[in-house]
């Protein structure tokens, strides 16, 4: 059974006009439309990284999920139990199943509190254990994300390096054992060099702790070495989602398209062609009806200023969301 | 050539000794030109840009065989004449996250219009006509110089960043980070930008950034920076294709690619060095995976391996082991 | 462990204090104040309300410091050396009390009012503006003439104007805390919005609180010292303020200056000395870079 079934997610926010706007010209509140139908399933211990630009959606996605924010409509189904209609007692369960690790490591930890408070405050809130077992917790979670306990259980935030914070970031996550694991952009703030170590544990971790983990971020480069299923999104819904390696060298969605061939290799001798897209990234607010990319496809057809494209299997395990497709066949380009 | 710095070095004075955040750097910038500038932070490039722009605080001793921008001495300079003559008319600067350094209150064209004319006498009609024309070199409409900061999106301000540092027609530009930040399209989109501009305007660019695709993409010739020093300088495919220092064999390996799905991305563990203690010989040996107990006596010279190749590094004789060994994994877990 | 952190704690505050050359001056001159407050009645020569005779069996009168008498004495014969000994100990009292008090009030109020936002935050700011219009005095003298003169009431009234400033100080900086990382962090990890107001977020405003009680405790001072000068503090526990009235009801403020000066000088040494303390927390709570 999927571990995760999230569908037709949507977060809006509305911004009322000044009363003087409202007075004179009678306008409408604006609606952003921040998710706007995101639907996508999770098999128990895959790892699916979700790419798009900023302004696509995917952090505060991560928000509704992870039940820091009611979205707007939509179900969101973990193991089977939609969690909007969830008791206090079990969202409590919910959020020791149910994890974030943050970007920024030098804004995701309390600076007043020392590694040791970090990594137990979690337990402490959700009243887990005792004293002796906690602690043995947190000093057996900081071994794993490879930190010496004895090294580390004193120091504060401004005694460690990015690298350092972010794995405290990681432990105070998985000290609740989680099932499922959201990484909003984890390593981008953190240097080249020890990005890769970063990735490793996760992706490691996900197999020896036996988690699920929705990995967050622009740069497809770091979703293609750590994701086995990608989704890409663009303002507030999926635009295609399918194995890594099939996005990447096959990609069907005309934006996937453009985003792939978009990304830069550290090869000198490579030439970034120009990508097949037209116009500036647009705001979710007040969209027009039709899809999304709309405004920006070089393959726009009538049909799409007016019809939302559902999201299709186009060929087997590959969904995309556009109208040049149909299931099961390929689009004549 | 355009600049030519030579064992250049910023040491600031703090309370327990000295941060010696420019190591003796070396870095020669043809005219029409990109040289990239690869470093993780606290390697020392801001210090170094800051040192070149001369927006270093007093507590700093700067000084260098040669800091020469186009055959003048520029270390003997005065602050007014470097302001009069130097500043933004031959070097200038985009700054990191230069998308914030907009005054949210002034309209962007009236910025761009106040960069001009405090060196250069322009009146009105020729200021604005100026203005329009860098909008256009930047694929910016002319018509929105009317408009405010907050009304562009992230990319459209940094181009618009650049149209300002292009104001006044320089020979060297500096561009610290240019795209970090931004999104894959918009950055294609900025560095698409950029190559257009050199075309026309044949000015210099000194390019920092950690971001090693970009480095590849846009450089002629390219400098790793660790610690302070320049680990390894060289053309840009000499770099990456006949590479010496194990430090950028180790940035190699770390970094992701599209292309290559299947490669293992192997981290260098530990950090950079802590620059305020006086560190021995090679400001990499600790963490280097090749070290020998010699590296850390004496400071490693910068050995020109190549013609106008040099490499900071005492062991260049055993490179072929090195690229071999570099890319395993377990090579790189046992040096810390 | 509640302890060692106890321990910490207060290490790191003498140490903070301590550090400063404003917060050492303002801490001996507070200790100091205290010490004396508290030992006032061991070290006081005579009782406060005792008219007194002169070596010679004169009623010492008006008279300026002299050995016998080492403060001076008052119009109807006290000694101004123990009054001020006793009085001390008043003002020093109200002070804190009524500092105290109303920092918890101010502090409360801002976190939940930070936090919160919403209906919370309107009606509780709303009410904050009102008591920033409530004059002190007005309201002292209507608890005066409802229930009478007593030590309470100027507690009381102190308390209930003094926390304005601190509520919005406080939630201004609630306010900031609230949108960082971390507080997000904490939510997702299970912490109950009591936990994080007071867990996690109070940590960080700690530098803010302390610099405000100083405060707080310093507008006490003055507030009672006012209020006493015009009569209306409590006549059975003196404080310098109700010296000063005592003196001014005496008519000999022009020529008593042995009466006049010591408790004026210590209602300055101690309101500059709270704010000398205050100094040393600014250093602490004024955002500091963040070290990378």
């Amino acid at each position: 059974m999927a571990i995760l079934e999230v569908e037709d997610l949507k977060q809006y926010f509305y911004i009322n006009p000044g009363l003087l706007a409202k007075m004179v010209s009678g306008k409408k509140p604006s609606v952003i439309k921040a998710v706007d139908g995101l639907t996508f399933s999770l098999e128990p211990g895959e790892i699916m990284g979700v790419a798009g630009e900023s302004g696509c959606g995917k952090s505060t996605a991560c928000l509704a999920i992870s039940k820091l924010r009611e979205p707007t409509d939509g179900t969101i189904r973990f193991r089977g139990k939609n969690i909007s209609e969830m008791s206090k007692k079990e969202t409590m369960e919910y959020r020791s199943k149910v994890q974030l690790i943050f970007q920024d490591p030098f804004e995701s930890l309390n600076p007043r509190f020392n590694v040791f408070d970090t990594v137990v405050e979690p337990l402490r809130a959700l009243d887990i254990g005792n004293r002796e077992e906690r602690r043995e917790r947190v000093i057996n979670t900081l071994s794993i994300v490879g930190l010496k306990p004895h090294a580390y259980l004193d120091r504060y935030p401004h005694q460690m390096s990015g690298g350092e914070r972010q794995r405290v970031g990681i432990a105070s996550a998985l000290v609740l054992e989680p099932e499922l694991v959201i990484a909003d952009e984890p390593v981008s703030m953190l240097d080249v060099s020890i990005r890769a170590g970063i990735l490793d544990l996760i992706r490691d971790l996900s197999e020896r702790m036996n988690f699920t983990c929705i990995w967050v971020s622009h740069d497809l480069s770091i979703l293609s070495n750590v994701s086995e299923k990608l989704m890409i999104m663009y303002l507030g819904r999926t635009m295609e989602l399918a194995p890594t390696r099939e996005v990447i060298t096959d990609p069907l969605h005309p934006y996937a398209k453009a985003l792939i061939s978009a990304v830069a290799i550290p090869d000198p001798a490579y030439k970034r062609p120009i990508p097949d897209i037209r116009g500036e990234v647009s705001q979710p607010i007040d969209p027009p009806p039709g899809c999304r990319f709309q405004t920006r496809c070089k393959k726009v057809m009538n049909i799409c200023e007016r019809e939302d494209p559902p999201l299709i299997e186009a060929k087997p395990g590959h969904f995309v969301s556009c109208h040049l497709y149909k299931p099961g066949m390929e689009a004549t380009n | 050539m355009l600049m030519k710095i030579e064992n250049l070095k910023t040491h600031y004075r703090i309370t327990d000794g000295i941060v010696k955040a420019v190591d003796g750097v070396s870095i020669s910038i043809k005219e029409d030109e990109v040289f990239g500038l690869a470093g993780e932070s606290g390697c020392g490039k801001s210090t170094l840009i800051r040192t070149i722009m001369r927006l270093v605080p007093d507590t700093a001793k700067v000084n260098a065989d040669q800091l020469q921008y186009r055959g003048e001495d520029l270390l003997p300079l005065s602050d007014k004449e470097y302001r009069d003559r130097i500043l933004w008319k031959e070097i200038s600067l985009v700054p990191q996250s230069a998308m914030n350094s907009l005054n949210p209150v002034y309209r962007v064209g009236n910025q761009l219009a106040e960069a001009i004319q405090t060196h250069e006498p322009l009146n009105k009609a020729e200021t604005r006509e100026r203005t329009h024309q860098l909008f256009k070199g930047v694929g910016l409409q002319p018509e929105l110089t009317r408009n405010y900061p907050h009304e562009f999106s992230g990319g459209m301000r940094q181009r618009a960043m650049i149209a300002m540092s292009l104001a006044l027609d320089p020979g060297l530009i500096i561009m610290d980070e240019p795209t970090t930040g931004l999104d894959v399209l918009v950055q294609e989109r900025i560095l698409r930008e950029l190559r257009a501009i050199r075309e026309k305007s044949k000015a210099s660019i000194f390019l920092i950034t950690h971001d090693i695709s970009v480095i590849a993409e846009m450089s002629d010739r390219i400098g790793i920076m660790y610690a302070g020093r320049i680990m390894e300088q060289a053309d840009s495919m000499e770099l990456f294709n006949d590479t010496y220092h194990p430090y950028t064999l180790g940035l190699k390996n770390a970094f992701p690619s599209i292309q290559a799905l299947d490669r293992e991305l192997i981290s260098i563990p530990g950090s950079p060095p802590n620059l305020s203690k006086d560190i021995p010989g090679c400001v990499f040996a600790f963490r280097c995976p090749f070290a020998i107990r010699e590296c850390s006596y004496e400071r490693p010279p910068d050995l020109e391996i190549k013609p106008n190749h040099f490499v900071h590094c005492i062991r260049t004789d055993k490179v072929d082991e090195f690229r071999e060994r570099a890319g395993e994994k377990k090579t790189w877990q046992s040096s810390k | 462990m509640k302890l060692r952190r106890a321990k910490e704690f207060l290490i790191t505050q003498f140490k903070i204090i301590m550090g400063n050359r404003f917060g050492f001056v303002g801490a001996s001159i507070i200790v100091f104040f205290c010490v004396v407050g508290l030992l006032a009645p061991i070290i006081a020569p005579h009782q406060p309300w005792d008219t007194l005779r002169d070596s010679n069996g004169k009623l010492a009168i008006m008279r300026p410091p002299s050995m016998e008498f080492l403060l001076g004495t008052t119009a109807l014969g006290r000694d101004l050396l123990t009054q001020m000994l006793y009085a001390t100990r008043t003002t020093v009292l109200i002070g804190l009390v009524s500092g105290l008090i109303s920092m918890v009030i101010g502090a409360n109020i801002g976190l939940l009012s930070g936090y919160y936002g919403g209906k919370m935050d309107e009606i509780l700011m709303r009410f904050t503006d009102i008591i920033y219009g409530m004059p002190f005095l007005p309201f002292l003298i209507v608890l005066i003439a409802l229930f009478g003169r007593s030590l309470w009431f100027v507690i009381i009234a102190i308390c209930c104007i003094v926390w304005r400033t601190s509520a919005r100080v406080i939630r201004a900086q609630t306010l900031a805390i609230k949108q960082r990382q971390f507080i997000m962090a904490a939510k997702a990890r299970g912490c109950t919005n009591f936990r994080i107001i007071y867990g996690h977020i109070m940590p960080n405003i700690l530098p803010l609180l302390l610099l405000y009680t100083a405060f707080n405790i310093a507008w006490s001072v003055l507030a009672e010292a006012g209020a006493s000068f015009l009569g209306f503090g409590d006549p059975d526990n003196l404080s310098w303020g109700g010296m000063l009235y005592n003196l001014w009801i005496s008519g000999k403020i022009r020529t008593a200056w042995w009466w006049f000066a010591p408790p004026a000088i210590c209602i300055v040494l101690l309101v500059s000395a709270l704010v000398f303390v205050s100094r040393a927390y600014e250093e602490v709570a004024n955002p500091r870079l963040k070290q990378r």
